[in-house]
């Protein structure tokens, strides 16, 4: 009976076994083009699976030393950027009246953001690519690209957010407007600073899903302004014949989500598990 | 009175003119493309009705697309549920290591489904990629044309590479389920002689199932609306092997400029995704949100 109550939900040598398969399977692509970036292209031809013997660092130095890839580096991160402050900017007002004041129109209101859910950015593809590069003329720009994103992240980011604000206690709030302060200065105030977490989350997640994003981006930017995904997709088609140059630029191209992840781990998770719930 | 209501429209009036101008009026332009024969310059004029309609859907490379993006939901559903529920069941015991394990689980859904995408089609080039040197070295034969280059193999393929991609968001999700489930029931069956697999089939699954019900939901989603891995890996093909209504409508829209049948295409996913998410909410669902209420 003991040996059973030790043995209960621990790991025996299967379990660790099995674990092992896992993180050789999840981790492995990750590891072969990192260390693929460190061989040369005759090596990798040679034997695939080996180490790097030597080591190769010039496939990482030209990727640095590339003008190219400081310029998507840019653009994504400024696109980005943009793509969260505005989203979440624009999310918590909305969320702030929704989750505070009593009107009659507040629950359909509502109901545009969760029915925004619904539509995905796919479905408005081609008419947002001519509404943007016609119609408002900010085909490669970053805003061009921004706003799109941004709209289609704010019906998660005000899902995510109205219960949070909901939550947060009316007394300190109502103190501040007994001594005369204005609806707008509490929200300023009071809300936006109390929210901080909740922000956070729903701004870690616009700002992977912007960094990560192909479609929009691949219709509306060219040359110049192409984000990271972009130009990873570009250079392993015109260079397909340098694996190990693409391999190197594209573990390059991994390292910013990856450490995004790393140090905002405990939100992105707890961001993706309340959007779950709500 | 007077004065609440100007401060409500200050506070939602930029989200609401970001969601028209962005969201709806592209979807309501979408829909309104779709009736018309029109190639992207001059006015739109030449009404055609729902003769747009009628030629997507007798399309075989759409009507094969539809098929393709069904395929990936049931798949995703049959292969990936069990196998992040046991990765989940896996991780939630205490073994050693436990919170690096669950990071390094989630590792390739942080990256970018392009990066992913153009990693792995080094990985499965035909002849000269590590997974088919491998494999012919084990003496397994390997398809001539490469796993992506076979009509047969290439959407298996992907779905290979979307489980690997997608996975970790399957275990986080249910690992976050089964930390509601409360050790005392765990402590409980085991006084009572359960033994582990016992306790996880009768207490921690069925716990779980409200987690796994909103899983299906935004992987049937997700499913539908697949793009990105696609383009990298295959672009579609071979023989239009591997097509998604999201690969249809973007080569029917930016390659060929024909934006009524893209418009139509649009609607047919829309209409789709929307009539399985109503259908899925108010079959499955529901029980969950009647139980919170």
């Amino acid at each position: 009976m003991a040996r059973r109550a030790n043995a209960y939900g621990r790991g025996g040598p299967l379990v660790y076994l099995m674990a092992l398969v896992v993180v050789a399977a999840t981790l492995g692509p990750v590891l072969y083009g990192a260390l693929g970036g460190f061989r040369s292209n005759a090596q990798l031809a040679r034997d695939p699976a080996g180490l790097p013997d030597p080591w190769v660092f010039s496939n990482y130095t030209s990727v640095f030393s590339s003008s190219a890839f400081w310029q998507y580096t840019l653009n994504s991160t400024a696109i980005a950027l943009i793509t969260t402050v505005v989203a979440v900017l624009a999310g918590v007002m909305a969320a702030y009246p929704l989750a505070r004041y009593q009107f009659k129109l507040r629950e359909p209101l509502f109901l545009v953001f969760v029915l925004g859910l619904l539509f995905p950015a796919a479905v408005a593809i081609i008419p947002l690519f001519i509404l943007v590069t016609q119609d408002l003329g900010l085909g490669d720009t970053w805003w061009g690209v921004a706003l799109p994103q941004a709209a289609f992240a704010l019906p998660v980011t005000v899902v995510i957010l109205r219960p949070f604000l909901a939550a947060l206690p009316k007394e300190l709030e109502e103190a501040a407007m007994l001594d005369g302060a204005t609806r707008v200065g509490v929200f300023w105030r009071i809300a936006v600073p109390l929210s901080m977490p909740a922000l956070v989350t729903v701004g870690v997640l616009a700002f992977v899903t912007s960094w990560n994003a192909y479609l929009l981006p691949l219709l509306l930017l060219r040359d110049e302004t192409r984000t990271l995904p972009l130009g990873v997709a570009d250079f392993s088609t015109q260079y397909s014949a340098d694996t190990a140059g693409v391999l190197a630029f594209t573990t390059i191209a991994m390292i910013p989500a990856l450490v995004l992840f790393l140090a905002m781990q405990g939100r992105i998770v707890s961001g993706l598990q309340g959007a779950v719930k709500g | 009175m007077r004065r609440q209501r100007l401060e409500i429209l200050l506070f939602v009036t930029p989200a609401l003119a970001l969601m028209a101008v962005f969201v709806l009026y592209p979807v309501f332009s979408a829909a309104r493309m779709s009736l018309y024969s029109w190639q992207g310059f001059g006015p739109m004029d030449d009404f055609i009705g729902l003769e747009n309609y009628l030629r997507v859907l007798t399309d075989e490379v759409f009507t094969d697309a539809v098929m393709h993006n069904f395929i990936i939901v049931f798949a995703s559903i049959a292969v990936q549920l069990p196998l992040g529920l046991a990765l989940a069941l896996l991780l939630n015991r205490r073994i050693k290591g436990r919170g690096l394990l669950r990071t390094i689980v989630f590792v390739p859904y942080v990256l970018a489904e392009v990066i992913a995408g153009v990693v792995w089609f080094q990985l499965l080039q035909p002849r000269t990629g590590i997974l088919e040197r491998t494999l012919s070295s084990i003496g397994i034969p390997v398809p001539e044309q490469g796993f992506l280059g076979t009509p047969d193999l290439a959407l298996a393929t992907v779905f290979v590479v979307l489980t690997w991609k997608y996975l970790g968001l399957a275990v986080l999700l249910f690992l976050a389920g089964l930390q509601g489930v409360p050790d005392e029931l765990h402590e409980a069956a085991q006084l009572d002689g359960a033994s582990w697999w016992q306790v996880q089939r009768r207490i921690a699954v069925p716990l779980l199932a409200p987690t796994i019900r909103t899983w299906v939901f935004l992987s049937m989603i997700g499913s539908l609306q697949l793009f990105d891995m696609v383009w990298i890996l295959t672009g579609g093909g071979p023989a239009n092997a591997t097509t998604t209504m999201v690969t249809y409508l973007i080569s029917m829209g930016t390659q060929r400029s024909n934006y009524g049948i893209a418009g139509a295409a649009s609607v047919v996913l829309f209409v789709i995704g929307f009539v399985m998410a109503l259908a899925y909410q108010a079959l499955v669902l529901r029980r969950d949100t009647k139980a919170d209420a």
